[in-house]
Protein backbone atom coordinates (compact mmCIF):
# COMPACT_ATOMS: atom_id res chain seq x y z
CA UNK A 1 0.00 0.00 0.00
CA UNK A 2 2.98 2.47 1.29
CA UNK A 3 4.58 1.45 -2.22
CA UNK A 4 1.68 1.90 -4.37
CA UNK A 5 0.61 5.53 -3.00
CA UNK A 6 4.66 6.01 -3.40
CA UNK A 7 3.65 5.36 -6.91
CA UNK A 8 0.77 7.60 -7.09
CA UNK A 9 2.52 10.63 -5.39
CA UNK A 10 4.93 10.26 -8.27
CA UNK A 11 2.79 10.15 -11.14
CA UNK A 12 0.90 13.07 -9.50
CA UNK A 13 4.47 14.99 -9.68
CA UNK A 14 4.96 13.43 -13.38
CA UNK A 15 1.78 14.95 -14.32
CA UNK A 16 2.14 17.75 -13.27
CA UNK A 17 5.49 18.70 -14.25
CA UNK A 18 4.18 17.30 -18.03
CA UNK A 19 0.82 19.68 -17.81
CA UNK A 20 2.76 22.62 -17.18
CA UNK A 21 5.57 21.76 -19.82
CA UNK A 22 2.10 21.35 -22.40
CA UNK A 23 0.86 25.13 -20.68
CA UNK A 24 4.40 26.86 -21.69
CA UNK A 25 4.65 25.07 -24.84
CA UNK A 26 1.64 25.46 -26.07
CA UNK A 27 1.14 29.59 -24.64
CA UNK A 28 -2.21 28.45 -23.73
CA UNK A 29 -3.77 26.58 -21.01
CA UNK A 30 -5.82 26.84 -17.57
CA UNK A 31 -2.61 26.55 -15.03
CA UNK A 32 -5.21 26.69 -12.22
CA UNK A 33 -7.49 24.76 -12.68
CA UNK A 34 -5.27 21.58 -14.19
CA UNK A 35 -3.29 21.36 -11.17
CA UNK A 36 -5.87 21.64 -8.79
CA UNK A 37 -7.63 18.42 -10.52
CA UNK A 38 -4.80 16.59 -10.81
CA UNK A 39 -4.53 14.39 -7.61
CA UNK A 40 -8.39 13.72 -8.46
CA UNK A 41 -7.16 12.67 -12.20
CA UNK A 42 -4.06 10.51 -10.79
CA UNK A 43 -6.60 8.40 -8.62
CA UNK A 44 -9.13 7.88 -11.18
CA UNK A 45 -6.63 6.59 -13.92
CA UNK A 46 -3.25 5.79 -11.96
CA UNK A 47 -5.40 4.50 -8.82
CA UNK A 48 -7.22 1.80 -9.89
CA UNK A 49 -10.55 3.30 -9.63
CA UNK A 50 -11.64 4.42 -13.58
CA UNK A 51 -12.24 0.71 -15.84
CA UNK A 52 -10.54 1.93 -18.46
CA UNK A 53 -8.06 0.17 -21.24
CA UNK A 54 -6.21 2.03 -23.33
CA UNK A 55 -5.98 -1.15 -25.53
CA UNK A 56 -9.60 -1.00 -25.55
CA UNK A 57 -10.38 2.53 -25.39
CA UNK A 58 -14.26 1.76 -26.92
CA UNK A 59 -14.80 -1.43 -24.77
CA UNK A 60 -18.84 -1.23 -24.12
CA UNK A 61 -18.58 -2.23 -20.35
CA UNK A 62 -15.65 0.49 -19.43
CA UNK A 63 -16.82 3.43 -17.34
CA UNK A 64 -17.59 6.58 -18.53
CA UNK A 65 -16.05 9.67 -17.70
CA UNK A 66 -16.86 13.49 -18.05
CA UNK A 67 -14.46 16.32 -18.23
CA UNK A 68 -17.18 18.88 -17.41
CA UNK A 69 -14.40 21.49 -16.26
CA UNK A 70 -13.19 21.19 -19.89
CA UNK A 71 -10.80 24.12 -19.73
CA UNK A 72 -9.20 21.52 -17.86
CA UNK A 73 -8.23 19.59 -21.28
CA UNK A 74 -4.22 20.46 -20.75
CA UNK A 75 -4.71 18.36 -17.34
CA UNK A 76 -6.41 15.32 -18.74
CA UNK A 77 -4.77 15.14 -22.00
CA UNK A 78 -1.79 14.87 -20.07
CA UNK A 79 -3.15 12.51 -17.90
CA UNK A 80 -4.65 9.79 -20.70
CA UNK A 81 -0.91 10.17 -22.51
CA UNK A 82 0.37 9.28 -19.53
CA UNK A 83 -1.51 6.31 -19.19
CA UNK A 84 -0.94 5.24 -22.40
CA UNK A 85 -4.09 6.40 -24.67
CA UNK A 86 -2.53 7.87 -27.20
CA UNK A 87 1.55 8.95 -27.31
CA UNK A 88 3.35 11.30 -25.37
CA UNK A 89 4.71 13.00 -27.85
CA UNK A 90 1.70 14.04 -29.46
CA UNK A 91 0.95 16.35 -26.03
CA UNK A 92 3.98 19.21 -27.97
CA UNK A 93 0.61 19.59 -30.51
CA UNK A 94 -1.93 20.83 -27.96
CA UNK A 95 -4.11 23.80 -29.20
CA UNK A 96 -1.58 23.41 -32.45
CA UNK A 97 -3.08 24.15 -35.82
CA UNK A 98 -5.60 21.27 -36.63
CA UNK A 99 -3.98 18.79 -33.64
CA UNK A 100 -6.77 16.79 -32.18
CA UNK A 101 -5.67 17.92 -28.80
CA UNK A 102 -8.41 20.93 -29.35
CA UNK A 103 -8.01 23.51 -26.07
CA UNK A 104 -11.21 21.20 -24.95
CA UNK A 105 -11.45 18.02 -24.51
CA UNK A 106 -12.48 16.30 -28.25
CA UNK A 107 -13.88 12.77 -29.02
CA UNK A 108 -11.03 12.45 -31.40
CA UNK A 109 -8.85 11.49 -28.72
CA UNK A 110 -9.31 7.88 -27.00
CA UNK A 111 -10.99 7.66 -24.04
CA UNK A 112 -12.63 11.07 -24.56
CA UNK A 113 -16.36 10.73 -24.17
CA UNK A 114 -18.17 13.76 -25.24
CA UNK A 115 -16.85 17.32 -26.38
CA UNK A 116 -17.16 19.18 -23.32
CA UNK A 117 -16.18 22.72 -22.23
CA UNK A 118 -19.24 24.50 -22.32
CA UNK A 119 -19.57 24.38 -19.02
CA UNK A 120 -22.71 22.42 -17.35
CA UNK A 121 -23.38 19.77 -19.82
CA UNK A 122 -20.98 17.24 -18.14
CA UNK A 123 -23.53 16.01 -15.32
CA UNK A 124 -26.42 15.91 -17.39
CA UNK A 125 -24.89 13.75 -20.22
CA UNK A 126 -22.69 11.48 -17.27
CA UNK A 127 -26.78 10.83 -15.91
CA UNK A 128 -28.08 9.66 -19.20
CA UNK A 129 -25.13 7.27 -19.71
CA UNK A 130 -25.88 6.11 -16.18
CA UNK A 131 -29.33 5.67 -16.99
CA UNK A 132 -28.18 3.88 -19.97
CA UNK A 133 -26.61 1.38 -18.14
CA UNK A 134 -29.16 0.67 -15.44
CA UNK A 135 -31.07 -0.23 -17.80
CA UNK A 136 -29.27 -2.51 -19.43
CA UNK A 137 -28.42 -4.04 -15.87
CA UNK A 138 -24.64 -3.49 -16.60
CA UNK A 139 -21.77 -2.73 -14.41
CA UNK A 140 -20.38 0.29 -15.24
CA UNK A 141 -20.35 3.98 -14.13
CA UNK A 142 -20.53 7.61 -15.09
CA UNK A 143 -17.86 10.17 -13.50
CA UNK A 144 -18.38 13.25 -14.31
CA UNK A 145 -15.41 16.12 -12.73
CA UNK A 146 -17.17 19.37 -12.43
CA UNK A 147 -15.42 22.70 -11.45
CA UNK A 148 -16.94 24.35 -8.56
CA UNK A 149 -18.03 27.68 -10.30
CA UNK A 150 -19.38 25.26 -12.86
CA UNK A 151 -22.18 24.55 -10.61
CA UNK A 152 -23.51 28.13 -11.26
CA UNK A 153 -25.38 26.69 -14.20
CA UNK A 154 -28.89 25.23 -13.82
CA UNK A 155 -28.43 22.44 -15.71
CA UNK A 156 -26.50 20.75 -13.02
CA UNK A 157 -29.58 20.78 -10.85
CA UNK A 158 -32.18 19.79 -13.37
CA UNK A 159 -29.35 16.74 -13.96
CA UNK A 160 -28.56 16.39 -9.68
CA UNK A 161 -32.96 15.98 -9.41
CA UNK A 162 -33.21 13.60 -12.50
CA UNK A 163 -30.23 11.41 -11.20
CA UNK A 164 -31.93 11.00 -7.52
CA UNK A 165 -35.23 10.23 -8.89
CA UNK A 166 -33.99 7.48 -11.06
CA UNK A 167 -31.73 6.20 -8.15
CA UNK A 168 -28.58 6.12 -10.39
CA UNK A 169 -26.37 4.92 -7.75
CA UNK A 170 -23.85 4.46 -10.60
CA UNK A 171 -22.83 7.94 -10.96
CA UNK A 172 -20.86 10.11 -9.83
CA UNK A 173 -19.95 13.09 -9.91
CA UNK A 174 -16.81 14.63 -8.29
CA UNK A 175 -16.86 18.60 -7.26
CA UNK A 176 -12.95 20.27 -7.68
CA UNK A 177 -13.93 22.85 -5.32
CA UNK A 178 -10.84 25.09 -5.32
CA UNK A 179 -12.89 28.21 -4.49
CA UNK A 180 -12.20 30.14 -7.15
CA UNK A 181 -13.27 31.15 -10.74
CA UNK A 182 -11.84 32.96 -13.20
CA UNK A 183 -12.85 36.49 -11.57
CA UNK A 184 -12.25 35.54 -8.33
CA UNK A 185 -13.85 33.75 -5.11
CA UNK A 186 -17.01 31.20 -6.12
CA UNK A 187 -18.31 32.60 -2.29
CA UNK A 188 -18.14 36.04 -3.55
CA UNK A 189 -19.64 36.22 -7.01
CA UNK A 190 -22.49 33.28 -6.31
CA UNK A 191 -22.45 31.49 -3.29
CA UNK A 192 -22.46 27.60 -3.32
CA UNK A 193 -22.29 26.95 0.38
CA UNK A 194 -23.65 25.13 1.95
CA UNK A 195 -22.67 23.12 -1.09
CA UNK A 196 -22.46 19.39 0.61
CA UNK A 197 -26.37 20.68 2.45
CA UNK A 198 -27.31 21.65 -1.76
CA UNK A 199 -26.25 17.80 -2.80
CA UNK A 200 -27.88 15.82 -0.21
CA UNK A 201 -31.05 17.95 -0.52
CA UNK A 202 -31.29 17.02 -3.92
CA UNK A 203 -31.20 13.62 -2.93
CA UNK A 204 -27.44 12.81 -3.27
CA UNK A 205 -25.01 10.97 -1.36
CA UNK A 206 -21.95 13.12 -0.18
CA UNK A 207 -18.60 13.39 1.27
CA UNK A 208 -16.25 15.59 1.27
CA UNK A 209 -12.64 14.61 1.06
CA UNK A 210 -9.27 16.70 0.66
CA UNK A 211 -8.49 16.47 -2.95
CA UNK A 212 -5.13 16.36 -2.62
CA UNK A 213 -4.88 13.62 -0.35
CA UNK A 214 -4.99 10.38 -2.13
CA UNK A 215 -5.84 7.95 0.81
CA UNK A 216 -8.79 9.43 1.18
CA UNK A 217 -9.57 10.29 -2.17
CA UNK A 218 -8.89 6.53 -2.75
CA UNK A 219 -10.78 5.51 0.09
CA UNK A 220 -14.53 6.96 -1.33
CA UNK A 221 -13.35 6.25 -4.83
CA UNK A 222 -12.95 2.73 -4.17
CA UNK A 223 -15.97 2.03 -1.99
CA UNK A 224 -18.73 3.37 -4.09
CA UNK A 225 -21.94 3.46 -4.05
CA UNK A 226 -21.67 5.59 -0.97
CA UNK A 227 -25.44 4.85 -0.32
CA UNK A 228 -28.12 2.07 -1.81
CA UNK A 229 -30.28 3.64 -4.53
CA UNK A 230 -28.02 7.26 -4.77
CA UNK A 231 -25.92 8.99 -6.58
CA UNK A 232 -22.72 10.19 -5.12
CA UNK A 233 -21.49 13.64 -5.07
CA UNK A 234 -17.36 13.73 -3.97
CA UNK A 235 -16.79 17.22 -3.12
CA UNK A 236 -13.12 17.26 -3.00
CA UNK A 237 -11.55 20.28 -1.45
CA UNK A 238 -8.78 21.64 -3.34
CA UNK A 239 -6.89 24.17 -4.00
CA UNK A 240 -6.34 25.82 -7.40
CA UNK A 241 -2.62 25.84 -8.69
CA UNK A 242 -1.94 23.63 -5.99
CA UNK A 243 1.67 22.54 -5.98
CA UNK A 244 3.16 25.43 -6.95
CA UNK A 245 3.47 28.24 -4.43
CA UNK A 246 3.50 31.34 -6.66
CA UNK A 247 0.40 29.78 -8.66
CA UNK A 248 -1.43 28.46 -5.48
CA UNK A 249 -5.07 29.70 -4.69
CA UNK A 250 -4.54 32.91 -7.34
CA UNK A 251 -7.61 33.87 -9.19
CA UNK A 252 -4.60 35.24 -11.77
CA UNK A 253 -3.38 31.94 -12.60
CA UNK A 254 -6.51 30.74 -13.99
CA UNK A 255 -5.22 30.79 -17.15
CA UNK A 256 -1.92 32.30 -16.85
CA UNK A 257 1.29 30.64 -18.67
CA UNK A 258 4.20 30.38 -16.84
CA UNK A 259 7.18 32.47 -18.09
CA UNK A 260 10.27 30.28 -19.02
CA UNK A 261 12.02 30.93 -15.80
CA UNK A 262 8.57 30.51 -13.74
CA UNK A 263 8.17 27.10 -15.30
CA UNK A 264 11.70 26.07 -14.31
CA UNK A 265 11.40 27.32 -10.92
CA UNK A 266 7.90 25.29 -10.60
CA UNK A 267 9.38 22.14 -12.26
CA UNK A 268 12.09 22.36 -9.37
CA UNK A 269 9.49 23.23 -6.26
CA UNK A 270 7.44 20.32 -7.66
CA UNK A 271 10.49 17.52 -7.31
CA UNK A 272 11.38 18.86 -4.34
CA UNK A 273 8.48 18.56 -2.70
CA UNK A 274 8.31 14.63 -3.94
CA UNK A 275 11.56 13.79 -2.76
CA UNK A 276 11.47 15.46 0.29
CA UNK A 277 7.80 14.38 1.85
CA UNK B 1 -70.23 21.98 -47.93
CA UNK B 2 -67.30 22.73 -50.01
CA UNK B 3 -65.38 19.94 -51.06
CA UNK B 4 -62.35 20.92 -49.40
CA UNK B 5 -64.12 20.13 -46.32
CA UNK B 6 -64.69 16.44 -47.25
CA UNK B 7 -60.86 15.72 -47.08
CA UNK B 8 -60.00 13.48 -44.13
CA UNK B 9 -57.13 15.29 -42.30
CA UNK B 10 -54.38 13.59 -40.19
CA UNK B 11 -52.45 14.96 -37.21
CA UNK B 12 -49.01 13.68 -37.62
CA UNK B 13 -48.02 13.10 -33.89
CA UNK B 14 -50.11 9.89 -34.26
CA UNK B 15 -48.00 8.24 -37.13
CA UNK B 16 -44.74 9.46 -35.40
CA UNK B 17 -46.27 8.05 -32.07
CA UNK B 18 -46.69 4.54 -33.88
CA UNK B 19 -43.73 4.64 -36.06
CA UNK B 20 -41.77 4.97 -32.60
CA UNK B 21 -44.06 2.04 -31.14
CA UNK B 22 -43.23 -0.42 -34.38
CA UNK B 23 -39.25 1.04 -33.73
CA UNK B 24 -39.58 -0.32 -30.29
CA UNK B 25 -40.39 -3.56 -31.05
CA UNK B 26 -38.08 -4.17 -32.92
CA UNK B 27 -35.21 -2.19 -31.56
CA UNK B 28 -34.37 -2.69 -27.54
CA UNK B 29 -32.09 0.08 -27.83
CA UNK B 30 -35.13 2.42 -28.36
CA UNK B 31 -35.16 4.52 -25.62
CA UNK B 32 -38.10 7.99 -24.99
CA UNK B 33 -37.25 10.78 -22.54
CA UNK B 34 -39.91 13.34 -22.09
CA UNK B 35 -40.35 17.25 -20.72
CA UNK B 36 -43.59 16.03 -19.12
CA UNK B 37 -45.15 15.93 -22.59
CA UNK B 38 -46.46 12.23 -22.80
CA UNK B 39 -49.87 13.56 -23.75
CA UNK B 40 -48.87 16.02 -26.49
CA UNK B 41 -46.34 13.91 -28.12
CA UNK B 42 -49.27 11.26 -28.25
CA UNK B 43 -46.76 9.15 -26.70
CA UNK B 44 -49.50 7.60 -23.41
CA UNK B 45 -49.78 4.61 -25.40
CA UNK B 46 -46.26 4.36 -25.95
CA UNK B 47 -45.84 4.67 -22.22
CA UNK B 48 -48.16 2.01 -21.15
CA UNK B 49 -46.57 -0.45 -23.41
CA UNK B 50 -43.08 0.59 -22.63
CA UNK B 51 -43.12 1.76 -19.13
CA UNK B 52 -39.02 0.99 -18.80
CA UNK B 53 -38.38 2.55 -22.18
CA UNK B 54 -40.20 6.34 -22.00
CA UNK B 55 -39.23 8.46 -19.35
CA UNK B 56 -40.61 12.00 -18.12
CA UNK B 57 -37.66 12.96 -16.67
CA UNK B 58 -39.79 16.51 -15.67
CA UNK B 59 -39.47 19.92 -16.99
CA UNK B 60 -35.56 20.83 -17.66
CA UNK B 61 -35.01 20.48 -21.36
CA UNK B 62 -31.12 21.66 -20.99
CA UNK B 63 -30.75 17.97 -18.93
CA UNK B 64 -32.73 16.05 -21.67
CA UNK B 65 -30.78 17.16 -24.20
CA UNK B 66 -27.58 16.13 -22.32
CA UNK B 67 -28.60 13.47 -21.02
CA UNK B 68 -29.98 12.16 -24.86
CA UNK B 69 -26.12 12.57 -25.57
CA UNK B 70 -25.26 10.23 -22.36
CA UNK B 71 -27.90 7.79 -23.16
CA UNK B 72 -26.00 7.34 -26.60
CA UNK B 73 -22.88 6.97 -25.45
CA UNK B 74 -24.14 4.10 -23.17
CA UNK B 75 -25.28 2.48 -26.48
CA UNK B 76 -29.12 3.20 -26.59
CA UNK B 77 -30.95 5.24 -29.48
CA UNK B 78 -32.93 7.35 -27.76
CA UNK B 79 -35.92 10.11 -29.03
CA UNK B 80 -35.98 13.16 -27.46
CA UNK B 81 -39.77 13.94 -27.67
CA UNK B 82 -41.44 17.26 -26.70
CA UNK B 83 -43.11 20.90 -27.34
CA UNK B 84 -40.85 22.05 -30.02
CA UNK B 85 -40.22 25.22 -29.02
CA UNK B 86 -38.95 24.34 -25.99
CA UNK B 87 -37.14 21.66 -26.41
CA UNK B 88 -34.90 23.99 -29.23
CA UNK B 89 -34.44 27.41 -27.64
CA UNK B 90 -33.78 25.84 -24.09
CA UNK B 91 -31.59 23.44 -24.72
CA UNK B 92 -29.29 25.03 -28.07
CA UNK B 93 -26.33 24.95 -26.69
CA UNK B 94 -26.87 21.20 -25.78
CA UNK B 95 -27.99 20.26 -29.47
CA UNK B 96 -24.78 21.93 -30.34
CA UNK B 97 -22.14 20.42 -28.41
CA UNK B 98 -23.65 17.15 -26.88
CA UNK B 99 -25.27 15.96 -30.46
CA UNK B 100 -24.08 17.71 -32.74
CA UNK B 101 -20.44 18.69 -32.21
CA UNK B 102 -19.92 15.24 -30.18
CA UNK B 103 -22.25 12.99 -33.03
CA UNK B 104 -24.20 11.22 -30.88
CA UNK B 105 -26.89 9.45 -32.21
CA UNK B 106 -30.04 11.33 -30.64
CA UNK B 107 -32.85 11.74 -32.56
CA UNK B 108 -35.19 15.49 -31.54
CA UNK B 109 -38.68 14.94 -31.94
CA UNK B 110 -40.73 18.32 -31.91
CA UNK B 111 -44.14 18.54 -31.61
CA UNK B 112 -46.57 21.10 -32.45
CA UNK B 113 -44.54 23.15 -34.61
CA UNK B 114 -44.76 26.69 -36.41
CA UNK B 115 -47.80 28.54 -35.00
CA UNK B 116 -49.78 25.34 -34.07
CA UNK B 117 -49.78 26.59 -30.84
CA UNK B 118 -51.67 29.35 -32.04
CA UNK B 119 -53.79 31.37 -29.45
CA UNK B 120 -51.24 30.49 -26.76
CA UNK B 121 -48.86 33.13 -27.97
CA UNK B 122 -45.87 33.59 -29.27
CA UNK B 123 -43.80 31.78 -26.70
CA UNK B 124 -44.97 28.71 -27.55
CA UNK B 125 -44.97 29.37 -31.31
CA UNK B 126 -41.77 27.33 -32.96
CA UNK B 127 -41.22 29.62 -35.91
CA UNK B 128 -37.14 29.87 -35.34
CA UNK B 129 -36.18 26.01 -34.89
CA UNK B 130 -35.12 25.49 -38.19
CA UNK B 131 -33.25 28.36 -38.66
CA UNK B 132 -31.26 27.99 -35.47
CA UNK B 133 -30.49 24.06 -35.80
CA UNK B 134 -29.99 24.80 -39.89
CA UNK B 135 -27.16 26.44 -38.55
CA UNK B 136 -25.52 23.83 -36.60
CA UNK B 137 -22.78 21.35 -38.50
CA UNK B 138 -24.20 17.72 -38.42
CA UNK B 139 -27.90 18.59 -37.72
CA UNK B 140 -30.36 16.71 -40.06
CA UNK B 141 -33.44 18.51 -40.47
CA UNK B 142 -36.86 16.18 -41.69
CA UNK B 143 -40.23 18.17 -41.50
CA UNK B 144 -42.48 15.43 -42.57
CA UNK B 145 -46.04 16.75 -44.77
CA UNK B 146 -48.24 13.81 -43.62
CA UNK B 147 -48.65 10.76 -42.07
CA UNK B 148 -47.28 8.77 -44.89
CA UNK B 149 -43.93 10.57 -44.90
CA UNK B 150 -43.88 10.85 -40.80
CA UNK B 151 -43.58 7.21 -40.27
CA UNK B 152 -41.30 6.74 -42.78
CA UNK B 153 -39.26 9.84 -41.42
CA UNK B 154 -38.87 7.95 -38.01
CA UNK B 155 -37.59 5.15 -39.34
CA UNK B 156 -35.00 6.72 -41.21
CA UNK B 157 -33.62 8.39 -38.74
CA UNK B 158 -33.69 5.33 -36.95
CA UNK B 159 -31.24 3.86 -39.65
CA UNK B 160 -29.32 7.03 -39.96
CA UNK B 161 -26.40 7.64 -37.43
CA UNK B 162 -26.24 11.02 -35.67
CA UNK B 163 -28.68 13.69 -34.24
CA UNK B 164 -31.43 14.26 -36.56
CA UNK B 165 -34.47 16.80 -35.86
CA UNK B 166 -37.59 15.49 -36.75
CA UNK B 167 -40.49 18.65 -36.85
CA UNK B 168 -44.15 17.48 -36.68
CA UNK B 169 -47.01 19.55 -36.47
CA UNK B 170 -50.20 19.03 -34.46
CA UNK B 171 -52.07 20.48 -37.56
CA UNK B 172 -54.51 17.93 -39.44
CA UNK B 173 -53.20 18.04 -42.77
CA UNK B 174 -54.55 15.59 -45.46
CA UNK B 175 -52.64 12.83 -46.96
CA UNK B 176 -50.56 13.72 -49.85
CA UNK B 177 -48.08 10.60 -50.30
CA UNK B 178 -49.14 7.61 -51.98
CA UNK B 179 -48.70 4.14 -50.25
CA UNK B 180 -45.98 3.53 -52.34
CA UNK B 181 -44.11 6.05 -51.44
CA UNK B 182 -40.31 6.37 -50.85
CA UNK B 183 -38.80 9.12 -47.99
CA UNK B 184 -35.27 9.69 -48.14
CA UNK B 185 -33.45 11.85 -46.14
CA UNK B 186 -31.88 14.74 -48.28
CA UNK B 187 -34.01 13.93 -51.60
CA UNK B 188 -36.80 16.05 -52.35
CA UNK B 189 -40.18 14.72 -53.63
CA UNK B 190 -41.72 15.58 -56.88
CA UNK B 191 -45.22 15.95 -56.40
CA UNK B 192 -45.87 17.66 -59.58
CA UNK B 193 -44.14 18.48 -62.28
CA UNK B 194 -44.95 21.73 -64.56
CA UNK B 195 -42.63 24.66 -66.11
CA UNK B 196 -43.68 27.85 -65.17
CA UNK B 197 -42.84 27.98 -62.02
CA UNK B 198 -41.53 25.84 -59.33
CA UNK B 199 -43.49 25.46 -55.66
CA UNK B 200 -40.96 24.32 -52.67
CA UNK B 201 -42.96 23.61 -49.30
CA UNK B 202 -42.19 21.84 -46.38
CA UNK B 203 -44.88 20.14 -43.75
CA UNK B 204 -48.40 21.66 -43.29
CA UNK B 205 -47.85 23.73 -46.09
CA UNK B 206 -46.65 20.84 -48.80
CA UNK B 207 -50.64 20.41 -49.01
CA UNK B 208 -51.14 24.31 -49.56
CA UNK B 209 -48.57 24.46 -52.56
CA UNK B 210 -50.39 21.58 -54.28
CA UNK B 211 -53.67 23.47 -54.37
CA UNK B 212 -52.02 26.03 -55.30
CA UNK B 213 -50.49 24.89 -58.10
CA UNK B 214 -54.25 23.31 -59.28
CA UNK B 215 -55.40 27.23 -59.14
CA UNK B 216 -51.86 28.37 -61.13
CA UNK B 217 -53.15 25.42 -63.59
CA UNK B 218 -57.12 26.56 -64.05
CA UNK B 219 -55.02 30.36 -65.08
CA UNK B 220 -52.83 28.22 -67.92
CA UNK B 221 -49.50 28.44 -65.49
CA UNK B 222 -47.91 25.13 -64.58
CA UNK B 223 -46.31 24.97 -61.54
CA UNK B 224 -43.47 22.10 -60.77
CA UNK B 225 -44.42 20.85 -56.95
CA UNK B 226 -41.53 19.99 -54.60
CA UNK B 227 -41.68 18.52 -51.02
CA UNK B 228 -38.32 19.54 -49.67
CA UNK B 229 -38.75 17.54 -46.43
CA UNK B 230 -35.03 18.00 -45.50
CA UNK B 231 -34.36 21.07 -45.10
CA UNK B 232 -30.94 19.87 -43.88
CA UNK B 233 -28.78 18.52 -46.10
CA UNK B 234 -30.90 20.49 -48.67
CA UNK B 235 -31.54 18.54 -52.00
CA UNK B 236 -29.01 20.99 -54.12
CA UNK B 237 -29.50 18.80 -57.00
CA UNK B 238 -33.31 19.43 -57.05
CA UNK B 239 -32.95 23.28 -56.63
CA UNK B 240 -30.58 23.65 -59.62
CA UNK B 241 -32.42 21.96 -61.81
CA UNK B 242 -35.72 23.83 -61.02
CA UNK B 243 -33.61 26.90 -61.45
CA UNK B 244 -32.47 25.84 -65.04
CA UNK B 245 -36.30 24.52 -65.70
CA UNK B 246 -38.93 26.64 -64.70
CA UNK B 247 -39.05 30.67 -64.46
CA UNK B 248 -39.49 31.69 -60.67
CA UNK B 249 -39.49 29.38 -57.53
CA UNK B 250 -42.15 30.42 -54.20
CA UNK B 251 -40.85 28.41 -51.19
CA UNK B 252 -43.83 28.46 -48.16
CA UNK B 253 -43.23 27.38 -44.81
CA UNK B 254 -44.77 27.37 -41.15
CA UNK B 255 -41.38 29.53 -40.15
CA UNK B 256 -39.75 32.64 -39.93
CA UNK B 257 -38.20 33.77 -43.68
CA UNK B 258 -35.13 34.45 -41.89
CA UNK B 259 -33.13 31.17 -41.79
CA UNK B 260 -35.02 28.44 -42.93
CA UNK B 261 -36.41 26.49 -46.01
CA UNK B 262 -36.58 29.65 -47.85
CA UNK B 263 -33.08 31.25 -47.10
CA UNK B 264 -31.96 27.29 -47.54
CA UNK B 265 -33.58 27.69 -51.22
CA UNK B 266 -32.38 30.29 -51.93
CA UNK B 267 -28.60 30.10 -51.00
CA UNK B 268 -28.43 27.21 -53.34
CA UNK B 269 -30.03 29.62 -55.55
CA UNK B 270 -27.65 32.67 -55.59
CA UNK B 271 -24.64 30.20 -55.64
CA UNK B 272 -25.39 27.33 -57.71
CA UNK B 273 -28.26 28.66 -60.18
CA UNK B 274 -27.64 28.78 -63.71
CA UNK B 275 -29.31 31.10 -65.22
CA UNK B 276 -31.91 34.49 -63.49
CA UNK B 277 -34.93 32.77 -61.62
CA UNK B 278 -36.50 35.14 -58.64
CA UNK B 279 -37.02 33.82 -55.24
CA UNK B 280 -40.43 34.60 -53.14
CA UNK B 281 -40.46 33.03 -49.59
CA UNK B 282 -43.48 32.63 -47.80
CA UNK B 283 -43.57 32.42 -44.13
CA UNK B 284 -43.69 34.65 -41.23
CA UNK B 285 -42.08 37.85 -42.10
CA UNK B 286 -39.73 38.38 -38.91
CA UNK B 287 -42.38 39.44 -36.70
CA UNK B 288 -43.88 37.84 -33.63
CA UNK B 289 -46.73 36.28 -34.66
CA UNK B 290 -50.42 37.82 -32.76
CA UNK B 291 -53.04 35.83 -31.15
CA UNK B 292 -55.45 33.39 -33.02
CA UNK B 293 -55.60 30.22 -33.90
CA UNK B 294 -52.76 28.14 -36.36
CA UNK B 295 -55.41 28.45 -39.32
CA UNK B 296 -56.40 32.60 -38.32
CA UNK B 297 -52.70 32.80 -38.41
CA UNK B 298 -52.22 30.87 -41.59
CA UNK B 299 -54.26 33.17 -43.43
CA UNK B 300 -53.23 36.03 -41.58
CA UNK B 301 -49.62 35.34 -43.01
CA UNK B 302 -50.53 35.09 -46.25
CA UNK B 303 -49.68 31.19 -46.11
CA UNK B 304 -52.30 30.21 -48.01
CA UNK B 305 -53.10 28.52 -52.03
CA UNK B 306 -53.97 31.80 -52.36
CA UNK B 307 -51.23 33.77 -51.38
CA UNK B 308 -48.79 31.14 -52.74
CA UNK B 309 -50.69 31.91 -56.07
CA UNK B 310 -50.14 35.68 -55.72
CA UNK B 311 -46.47 34.98 -55.08
CA UNK B 312 -45.82 33.08 -58.18
CA UNK B 313 -47.78 35.69 -60.20
CA UNK B 314 -45.81 38.59 -59.00
CA UNK B 315 -42.55 36.91 -59.69
CA UNK B 316 -43.86 35.71 -63.32
CA UNK B 317 -44.63 38.97 -64.55
CA UNK B 318 -40.97 39.88 -64.00
CA UNK B 319 -40.25 37.47 -67.21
Amino acid sequence: MAQDLLKLKRQATDIRKRNLRLIFEAHHGHTGGDLSAADILTVLYFGGVLQVDPDHPKAPDRDRFFMSKGHCSGLLYTTLALAGFFPEAELSTYMQPLSRLSGHPSTHVPCVEANTGALGHGLPIATGAALAAKLDGTPWRAFVLTGDGELQEGSNWEAAMIAAQQELENLICIVDRNRLQMMGRTERISALEPLAEKWRAFGWAVCEVDGHDHVELLEHLTHLPVAKGKPTCIIANTCKGRGVSFIEDRAACHHRVPTEAELNAALEELDAACTIR
Amino acid sequence: MSQDETIELHDCRNAFASALEALAERDPRVMVLCNDSVSSTKLTHFAERYPDRLLNIGIAEQAMLGMGAGLAIGGKLPFIAGAACFLTARALEQIKNDLAYTHTNVKICGVSTGLAYGPLGATHHAIEDIAWLRAIAGMTIIVPADPVESAQAVEAAAETEGPIYLRFSRMGVPIVHSPDYQFRIGRAARLRDGSDVTLIACGTLVPRILEAAERLARQGITARVLNMATIRPIDRDAIVKAVAETDAIVTAEEHTIYGGLGSAVAEVVATAGTRFCPVGTLGIPGVFAPTGSAEFLMDYFGLTPKGIVNAAMDLLARR
